[in-house]
């Protein structure tokens, strides 16, 4: 594991307290904080690691007739029906081209007392990566393009950022049951929303 | 809230079912001695079972309206509207008590007890009020003392001590169920005092063979109080069936002492031994008993049962011997009974099921891997293996099928009562009782069932005043009907009614704000408002219905359980609800088909048949199957798949509804068993597929809920064609 320490700089970051505090929550308490970070059409995205249960080759997706672009399917996991999101395509990015490194990170997000498993299409899977607490700055209000709830901060690494992503907001059930009922009309809303 | 009492507040629960169905039944002119011994019978095992739980509250009341069973069981008193009423609310408390029970408050509150009082006060003065002599007796010793009648006999010895005399010995495993000495002695207590008690500790072995979980314990014990045989039996009636019991009544003769002696496990000059050192016997009345018995048994009487030997003797008169014959003849009923039905929790049925339903994945798996491999016997077994798993998954399911009768016949309480509050003549008519469904569809089917039989009674008939100006008979009808149709299984709740106005839906769902005031509807969309949400045509809110759960919530219960909800009225003559719902939902035979690379399975039991699409049909949606005219709906349309028709194109003919639709595919697959599993909240909003399934080379397959299918296409024609009009 290649952890990206910060270069004991210390810093306190100007965060609006709510910010941060959501950020905490993310992430859980402790200063250092592992994640998994992936890229997306260059970009590169972490959600906490408690998050992810496995990842996995992508194939082997049934697509759902009458859907939304970004419920690509659902796949067999174990014997489990588990439902499969292009995180990009929710981004309002377009739909992910499958590509040799392609993959499915199966996401747990509780919801109703229950966990979900979620799987969601990324480019490639990069590494797991430590980030101190103190590295974590607040979501810009705009210039993300995407929906500013979905971030729960910006991590710094390695000269760029990276989006660390509140998947459980990303991959709210009841949203996504809304717009999966509404049909492409809703993802047009979506996307003018974003 | 213990494991006994949670056991004895599910056995109460179907007691009382017992108590509340005979006491419709007395109503109805069933008067026969069956049902009131069923009713007593009922009551009874409720009182037992209460003591032994030690819930002395539940145990009282029902003792006090056991003893109207009694008299009604000795034709003391007759059969009237009051005593059902009464036993009916009785029933009633007793639930409340039960309910408060599983809240975890074993006695109840002031007004609880309040209620009870009263029921108990009314109870008592029906059972007065044919027999006034008697009216003053104390409702808890209500029968008679035994104790005056046991006078001694002409051949032995009647003891001197005026005790009853109990000796007993537990079974083994007595502790292992969960089950322990002391509290039965506690109870006991409850029957009288206890003189004289001494515990018999024989049958312990030597400490290392000692296993410490079972009981080895016996007490012999006197008691004095007013009570009866059957009364101390009862309060070993949970562990009846393992311990030796013996019970004398007082001044017993020395016979039956030495006879109880003799057949205990222990020897008897040991146990004369014991009760004469602790004082039941004297030395000489165990003498004389012992001397009476060999002479008894040398004129070869010995082998009489010991219930002849007792009357014979004068010890006990011969009607506690029926009481305690009539008992024994329960309990053997009561295990035959046992022994057809096994209970087993709901949940461990669920693993039997979902494993079945692995099995059957697996299975299909490897009959596709053996057909791959062209091994001829590798098929051959696997085919066998195959027809085996398919007959395991229906033994499975059949285990969940409950027949829909029991959550029918709940429902003559519901009319009944329902009917007297609005001052109406009801009569339930019930058909296709024997009807089988999957248990977890019952479950959640008594909520709108509820609520259309309520709705039936409270809206649906008329006053009898205007039945009768109408032309019906005054007494209105709700019928509740069941049967299977095309693998699926239809209730129907209907009335002979007034039928829904449509004047009336129409303007309430304009007042409502449902529908704009100069909106045009065709017949079966006005009566379809009834199921919009926050609708409601009575104005006051009875308590009846109109609780705030409206026909919206009836029809998405009906939807959660992949069901759907129809009305069929005609003014003035009624209104039926029919429901229709999958018979289960788990494992199902499917029918598969592909259309592009994707493949679906369609309910095999809705399939009918499967032609070749005809060409030429043009633009039409629909073909000519032998002169029939048959609609289609082209799965490629309809689920926008991309890229062009193949050549051919074949037509699965299927029944929904009672009407035939084709559904136009690609391929034809062929049959397999289909587990259903749902696609997830995230899919809720979906329609159109009912659910998932993993097929034998691990790909998932979409299951076609092919009546919403069917209506989807419909109202896409519809939508399409008003869009025409206004642009023309």
């Amino acid at each position: 594991m290649n952890a990206i320490v910060a270069a004991g700089r210390p810093m306190v970051p100007a965060v609006p307290p709510g910010v941060a505090g959501a950020a905490a929550m993310q992430a859980g308490d402790a200063s250092h904080l592992q994640h998994l970070t992936f890229s997306l059409r260059g970009e590169m995205f972490a959600v906490g690691i408690l998050n992810v249960r496995e990842i996995i080759e992508y194939g082997n997706i049934t697509t759902i007739p009458m859907m939304p672009d970004f419920i690509r399917g659902v796949i067999n996991l174990r014997g489990a029906v588990v439902p499969v999101i292009d995180l990009s395509a929710r981004f309002g990015n377009g739909v992910t081209e499958v590509g040799r490194r392609t993959c499915i990170v199966i996401i747990e997000i509780a919801a109703d007392d229950f966990t979900h498993e979620v799987g969601i299409v990324v480019d490639a899977v990069s590494e797991v990566m430590e980030i101190p607490a103190g590295d974590i700055e607040p979501p810009p209000s705009f210039g993300a393009k995407i929906r500013a709830d979905f971030i729960a901060g910006m991590a710094r690494g390695q000269g760029k950022f990276v989006i660390i992503l509140a998947i459980d907001r990303v991959l709210s059930v009841d949203d996504i049951a809304t717009l999966a009922g509404a049909g492409a009309k809703a993802l047009q809303l979506e996307a003018a929303a974003a | 809230m213990d494991a006994i009492q949670t056991v004895f507040v599910q056995e109460a629960r179907e007691q009382l079912a017992a108590v509340e169905e005979g006491a419709l039944r007395l109503e109805q002119g069933e008067r026969d001695a069956e049902t009131i011994n069923a009713i007593f019978r009922a009551a009874h095992t409720i009182k037992g079972a209460a003591g032994s739980a030690e819930l002395p509250g539940i145990e009282r009341f029902t003792h006090s309206l056991e003893n109207l069973f009694d008299r009604l069981r000795n034709g003391e008193v007759a059969v009237s509207a009051d005593l059902v009423g009464v036993m009916l609310r009785g029933c009633d408390h007793i639930g409340a008590l039960l309910d408060g029970v599983e809240a975890g408050n074993p006695e109840p509150d002031a007004a609880l007890a309040a209620a009870g009082a009263a029921i108990c006060e009314a109870a008592d003065r029906i059972a007065a009020g044919e027999a006034p002599g008697e009216a003053a007796a104390d409702p808890e010793v209500g029968s008679e003392p035994a104790a005056g009648r046991c006078e001694s006999g002409p051949e032995g010895r009647a003891v001197a001590n005026d005790c009853w005399h109990v000796s007993v010995r537990f079974g083994r495993d007595m502790l292992k169920n969960g089950m322990e000495p002391h509290s039965f002695l506690r109870y006991l207590e409850g029957q009288g005092e206890i003189v004289r008690l001494t515990t018999i500790l024989d049958a312990i072995p030597a400490a290392e063979e000692m296993d410490p979980e079972t009981c080895y314990l016996g007490f012999e014990l006197d008691l004095r109080g007013h009570t009866t045989k059957e009364a101390i039996e009862d309060v070993f009636r949970f562990c009846r069936d393992e311990c030796t019991l013996f019970i004398l009544p007082p001044r017993s003769s020395t016979v039956s002492y030495v006879t109880a002696i003799q057949e205990l496990p222990e020897e008897t000059m040991r146990l004369g031994e014991i009760l004469v050192r602790a004082g039941t016997l004297t030395a000489e009345e165990l003498e004389h008993g012992l001397a009476a018995q060999a002479a008894q048994a040398g004129r070869g009487e010995a082998a009489e049962p010991i219930g002849e030997i007792l009357v014979q003797a004068g010890v006990v008169q011969p009607e506690v011997v029926v009481a305690a014959a009539e008992k024994q003849k329960q309990v053997s009923e009561r295990k035959a009974h046992e022994a057809r039905f096994i209970r087993v929790q709901a949940d461990k049925l669920d693993q039997l099921i979902d494993l079945v339903g692995e099995l059957v994945i697996a299975g299909a798996s490897a009959t596709l891997l053996a057909q791959r491999s062209g091994h001829t016997q590798l098929v051959e077994s696997t085919s066998i293996l195959g027809r085996l798993v398919e007959n395991i998954r229906d033994s499975a399911l059949q285990l969940r099928m409950v027949q829909i009768g029991e959550t029918f016949s709940r429902f003559n309480r519901v009319v009944r009562d329902t009917a007297r509050e609005l001052g109406k003549e009801i009569e339930l008519a019930i058909t296709g009782a024997e009807t089988e469904l999957d248990k977890s569809v019952v479950e959640k089917l008594g909520d709108p069932l509820m609520h259309l039989v309520r709705n039936a009674i409270d809206h649906g008939i008329e006053p009898a005043a205007d039945r009768v100006a109408r032309g019906k008979p005054a007494a209105g009808t709700v019928r509740l009907n069941a049967f299977h149709d095309s693998g699926g299984i239809v209730i129907q709740v209907g009335d002979d009614g007034g039928g829904l106005s449509r004047e009336r839906i129409h303007a309430k769902a304009v007042e409502k704000g449902i529908i704009e005031p100069g909106a045009t509807l065709g017949e079966r969309e006005v009566i379809d408002l009834i199921f919009a949400p926050g609708f409601s045509t009575v104005a006051e809110v009875t308590n009846l219905s109109g609780r705030g759960v409206g026909m919206d919530v009836v029809r998405r219960n009906v939807q959660s359980l992949r069901g759907a909800i129809d009305v069929a009225t005609k003014e003035g003559e009624g209104t039926t609800f029919t429901i229709r719902l999958p018979l289960t939902l788990a494992i199902i035979d499917g029918f598969l088909v592909g259309v592009a690379r994707s493949s679906y399975v369609i309910p095999l039991d809705m399939v009918v048949e499967c032609v070749e699409m005809p060409g030429g049909t043009g633009g039409r949606n629909y073909i000519n199957l032998r002169g029939e005219v048959l609609p289609v709906v082209r799965l490629r349309e309809q689920f926008e798949v991309e890229g062009s028709r193949p050549a051919r194109e074949n037509v699965v003919v299927v029944r929904c509804n009672g009407a035939k639709a084709g559904i136009v595919v690609d391929v034809l697959q062929g049959e397999c068993q289909t587990v259903i599993k749902p696609l997830g909240a995230m899919f809720r909003n979906l329609r159109g597929i009912a659910g998932s399934t993993i097929l034998g080379t691990g790909e998932v397959s979409l299951i076609l809920d092919v009546q919403a299918l069917v209506s989807i296409a419909a109202a896409d024609e519809g939508h399409a064609l008003e869009e025409i009009m206004k642009v023309a």
